[in-house]
């Protein structure tokens, strides 16, 4: 039997959380014994199953076709479904990103197999798999089983280490039928912006309220740019119309987990907590030396951000 | 035009979470309101009853308490109610959820034209069932939907994707998941609160769909439930600012490796 | 006996509680310090229904029983004190005196436009020298064909500013006393009617205060509200119903000092732990939501038999009575378990306690009250 992760590609270009699920799945898969393989899906893509090859997959399978140029859930979904079928996986995994969030679902719905979403950790022990993931925005842990021969998890990015590692890397063709799809995508906007998207980046900065104004997020701005990092905010930046709700780190917005998350500004509000909580290593700047976010900082900074923040960059550019 | 939408009652995002000696998480004295997105997708299908005419149809699968939920929607603006009510359901899984709803939504409740749900409940976050629902019922989908419209049969939804948007053109019957943003969620007036009180609200058990128990047996099972370890309080760096940041640059690299 | 919510009081409570976060309480501190009065809020709490909640639908009202106006008046006043008046006005001084003593054409035109938030309604009794002695009036009504002629001056009139209608009682024969008082509908539109000063206050500065004058204003004849010599009756019967909404702004005020003090207890730290763990700090919050509780069953109990048709005079000037008394103390406490915090602006506690003062004072003082309460027991 076999571990299956599913491939997510945009533009001809493979995204990070695919290694982190293929490095995942190799690690699950030398502890259960099954073979790795890897579903790529999409329309010239062909040329990405070498790079799959490094992280030590045992097989590639390719579905090249022009149909599937776009990304749609109902068309995507019979893709895997009958690639499911022919393989009988124990396991098929999933990046929780905004396609494997929707595609995981319908799939499972397809094959008729349980899902468990958002895992931060995925075990075999016992001769089964364990999932644990976040319940009641993070308040909580829960590790799941899957009943039935077919498993489903989708994995929260930047959580899982990628390694490469070595994997017999054969590359085979299949050729499922395609259905018509239901949904046609009619445009696509792409926030221009040069900084790494929020979910996948390693270092976020993130103000609130504390910025006083929009003006604030251009302190932010500046330390992102020399930190490499994605701008994040609180929701009461983004009520206040300071930044847009694609910027809104916490429960009802993303939830990232980034080696470094720099909260400036920000009280530490537990609907906040529960987008960044997981973050590696979290500083907090706030001049309220009480404020929630020092419960929580693995380094706190009690000032004022307009003071700390620009001798911050200033430190940094010094590095450079 | 008959419009859908799910809901979901879930316990109140200020409540604290209380892991019982069972490792079972605990409802006990918390809370409970309507999923705060499953409101955007209420509103939503208000909005296009209001525009375009038909009536909108809340579901639920639940307990009794669910009839709650359900009366604050009628008091919005939505015209009837189903609660999917079995002791079989309880603890149930997305996917028992999407197995019950598909099942009333094919048949007893068939010929809808849209359904509206959220894109996930604030409990545990997990996001399936819209995506699993239009599967089941073979619709087009759009999720995490930010804007709407319908005009000549035709539906029109933008969405999130990461790092930006898109807009796409469905296929009605559709199947849309509401994100913050989609709409303003109107407070429900006191003379639809009166009205609400007499307006259907129906509950069914599984046999009265037709499904047996087997039929929405869990495949996903929670072992167990814990708290997660308590992030601690780290280190409080004081002094002069320029101090301060130097002491702060030095830790991210040499301690923390993280720039 | 039964002490549970039914789902409609419930959905009021759910519903008011979440207009009150979101939309009353984030400009409540401007609404204070600025002396604005709320326009926007007050707008959107008409085409919610909370302008006429217990008015009947038949006259754009919600039709909804007394116990849901207190609880609604509770969640406004949680928030915003100023609010909660400008509500209980329209909805107790204005709204209800035309429903008890209107004809149908007053209740199809006024009534409809009062409890649909149309427009905002006041009540016109006080005056410089009839303050807790209500029927020593000066201002007067005379007919002269089919025409009302009212003279005079009304003071310290809530939304007296805003108002579009005035609820009146004024002297139409002083010969016969409080049997010489009528009560009058009066369009605020008219050239004869002018606000005079506006008082500048210590609390409630969201809601007008306002004087309201008339010189020669004339009315049609038939907007007089029940009979000629029955004045007195209106305003007495308006104020019994206006004691539960000021009893129930009094708990909201009370509640909001209760809860923001024992938030605060649970964080302050002295002497190394948090001051909640202070037997002194824990008997103050103890005793507060004891009144408060007992206040708040008095002001539902008053509301109920209001709603069953039953005498509720003697139990709602006991409600208010209890109820503002417990607001002043949960205030002046609260403020007290806040130490020096609780004095600044930084805390709305302050705003509480300025806020607290006024439920002793209007719609008769707490020794009025006690009068009331004392008269009907002896009786
Ligand atoms: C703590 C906890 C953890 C859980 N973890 C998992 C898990 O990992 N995998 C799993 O399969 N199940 C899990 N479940 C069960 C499952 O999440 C819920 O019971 C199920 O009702 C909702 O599914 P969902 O979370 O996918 O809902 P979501 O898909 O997050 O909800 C999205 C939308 O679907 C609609 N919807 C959801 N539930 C209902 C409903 N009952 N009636 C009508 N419409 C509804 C609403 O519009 C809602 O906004 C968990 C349950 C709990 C309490
Ligand atoms: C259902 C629900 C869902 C929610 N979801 C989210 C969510 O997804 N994400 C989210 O973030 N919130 C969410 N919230 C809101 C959350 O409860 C908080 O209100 C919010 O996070 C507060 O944002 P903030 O920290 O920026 O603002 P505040 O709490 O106002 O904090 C501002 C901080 O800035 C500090 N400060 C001010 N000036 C300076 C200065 N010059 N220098 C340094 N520090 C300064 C202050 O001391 C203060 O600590 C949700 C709430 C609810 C009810
Ligand atoms: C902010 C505000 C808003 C108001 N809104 C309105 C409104 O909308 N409409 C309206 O008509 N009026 C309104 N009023 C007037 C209010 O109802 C009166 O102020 C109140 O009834 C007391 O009257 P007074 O101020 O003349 O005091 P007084 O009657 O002069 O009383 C002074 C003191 O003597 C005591 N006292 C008087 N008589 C007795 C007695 N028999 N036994 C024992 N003690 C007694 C009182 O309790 C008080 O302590 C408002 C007042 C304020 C300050």
């Amino acid at each position: 039997m076999s571990i299956v992760v599913c491939v997510e590609q945009r533009d001809g270009k493979l995204r990070k959380i695919t290694f982190e699920a293929l490095s995942e799945g190799k690690r699950l898969a030398t502890a259960s014994g099954e073979t790795l393989k890897a579903l790529l899906i999409g329309s010239g893509i062909a040329g990405l199953a070498d790079e799959l090859k490094k992280y030590g997959v045992d097989e590639v399978a390719v579905v090249d076709n022009e149909a599937l140029a776009a990304y749609t859930s109902d068309v995507y979904a019979a893709v895997l479904a009958a690639y499911i079928a022919q393989e009988n996986p124990a396991l098929v995994l999933f990046g929780h990103s905004a396609v494997g969030k929707e595609l995981a679902p319908r799939t499972a719905a397809k094959v008729d197999c349980g899902l468990v979403s958002d895992c931060l950790a995925v075990t075999f022990a016992d001769g089964d798999y364990l999932f644990s993931h976040p319940v009641y925005a993070g308040k909580a842990i829960g590790s799941y089983k899957v009943v039935g021969p077919v498993r489903m998890a989708t994995l929260r990015p930047n959580v899982f280490a990628v390694a490469e590692s070595e994997g017999a890397g054969a590359v085979v063709d299949f050729a499922p039928e395609i259905p018509a799809a239901k949904v046609t995508i009619t445009g696509v906007d792409m926030a221009s912006s040069d900084r790494p998207e929020l979910t996948e980046a390693d270092i976020i900065c993130s103000g609130g309220r504390g910025l006083g104004g929009p003006e604030g997020f251009a302190l932010i701005e500046g330390l992102a740019d020399v930190l490499g990092a994605a701008v994040g905010s609180s929701r009461a930046a983004v009520d206040a119309g300071w930044r847009e709700h694609a910027a809104q780190v916490g429960q009802t917005g993303k939830v990232v987990s980034p080696n470094l998350y720099v909260a400036s500004g920000i009280s530490g509000a537990i609907q906040h907590l529960a987008g960044m909580g997981s973050s590696k290593v979290i500083v907090g700047i706030n001049k309220d030396g009480e404020a929630n976010i020092f419960n929580v900082a693995d380094y706190g900074i009690e000032g004022d951000l307009n003071k700390v923040i620009p001798a911050l960059i200033e430190k940094l550019k010094e590095l450079q | 035009m008959k419009i859908v939408a799910c809901i979901k009652q879930t316990f109140d995002t200020e409540a604290k979470i209380v892991v019982g000696g069972d490792g079972q998480i605990s409802d006990e004295g918390v809370n409970l309101i309507v999923n705060p997105y499953d409101e955007y997708a209420v509103e939503e299908a208000i909005r296009t009853k209001e525009k375009d005419g038909g009536e909108v149809v809340v579901v639920t699968v639940g307990g009794d308490k669910a009839q709650e939920a359900l009366r604050y929607c009628l008091a919005m603006g939505a015209d009837r109610a189903v609660l999917i009510n079995d002791p079989a359901l309880a603890g149930a899984d997305s996917r028992a959820v999407s197995v019950a709803l598909a099942k009333l939504l094919s048949e007893k409740e068939a010929g809808f034209d849209i359904i509206f749900t959220g894109k996930e409940s604030v409990d545990d976050g997990v996001g399936q069932v819209p995506s699993r629902l239009a599967e089941k019922l073979d619709l087009a989908q759009a999720n995490v939907v930010t804007a709407f419209e319908l005009s000549d049969g035709k539906a029109t939804a933008t969405r999130e994707i990461d790092g930006g948007s898109e807009t796409l053109e469905l296929v009605l019957p559709a199947l849309i998941s509401a994100q913050k943003g989609l709409n303003e969620v109107r407070y429900p007036s006191l003379p639809g609160i009166m009205k609400a009180k007499r307006k259907p609200l129906e509950v069914l058990a599984l046999g009265d769909l037709g499904l047996s128990v087997d039929d929405v047996a869990s495949k996903v099972e929670l072992v167990a439930a814990e708290l997660p370890p308590a992030r601690k309080a780290g280190q409080r760096l004081t002094g002069e600012v320029d101090e301060v940041v130097a002491k702060l640059v030095q830790l991210l690299q040499d301690e923390a490796k993280v720039i | 006996m039964e002490f549970v919510y039914t789902d409609e009081e419930r959905m009021m409570l759910q519903m008011a509680r979440n207009f009150a976060e979101k939309e009353v309480k984030p400009i409540a501190k401007e609404v204070d310090k600025e002396h604005k009065f709320p326009a926007d809020n007050v707008k959107k709490m008409g085409e919610l229904g909370l302008m006429g909640v217990s008015v009947p639908v038949d006259y754009e009202g919600s039709g909804m029983s007394n116990i849901c106006y207190a609880i609604a008046m509770e969640e406004i006043s949680r928030h915003c004190a100023s609010t909660g008046v400008i509500m209980s006005v329209n909805n107790s001084l204005a709204c209800d005196p035309v429903k008890i003593f209107g004809n149908e054409e007053q209740k199809k035109k006024y009534l409809a436009d009062m409890a649909s938030g149309r427009k905002l309604g006041c009540l016109g009794l006080t005056e410089s020298n009839a303050g807790s002695d209500a029927a020593n009036l000066a201002t007067t009504a005379v007919l002269d064909g089919d025409e009302w002629i009212i003279n005079g001056r009304k003071i310290f009139i809530t939304n007296g500013n805003e108002a579009d209608y005035c609820v009146l009682i004024a002297a139409t024969d002083k010969s016969q006393g409080h049997r010489g008082i009528s009560a009058f509908i009066v369009d605020l539109d008219n050239p004869g009617f002018s606000v005079g000063t506006l008082e500048d206050k210590l609390g409630i500065r969201g809601s007008s205060t306002a004087e309201l004058v008339f010189e020669d204003c004339r009315i049609p004849k038939e907007n007089l509200l029940g009979e000629v010599g029955k004045g007195f009756k209106v305003a007495l019967t308006t104020l019994d119903g206006g004691r539960i909404g000021i009893a129930s702004q009094a708990l909201g005020i009370a509640r909001a000092s209760i809860e923001d003090a024992a938030a605060y207890a649970k964080e302050r730290v002295q002497f190394g732990k948090p001051i909640a763990k202070l037997q002194a700090i824990q008997w103050m919050l103890a005793d507060l939501s004891t009144h408060y509780e007992a206040a708040r069953l008095l002001t539902h109990r008053a509301a109920y038999l209001k709603d069953q048709g039953q005498p509720f005079g003697k139990e709602a000037a006991m409600a208010k009575l209890m109820a503002a008394e417990t607001a002043m103390k949960a205030a002046t406490q609260g403020i007290q378990i806040l130490g020096g915090y609780g004095y600044t602006t930084d805390y709305p506690l302050e705003r509480y306690f300025r806020d607290a003062k006024i439920t002793e004072i209007y719609e008769g003082t707490s020794e009025i009250m006690r009068l009331v309460i004392a008269t009907n027991i002896l009786k």
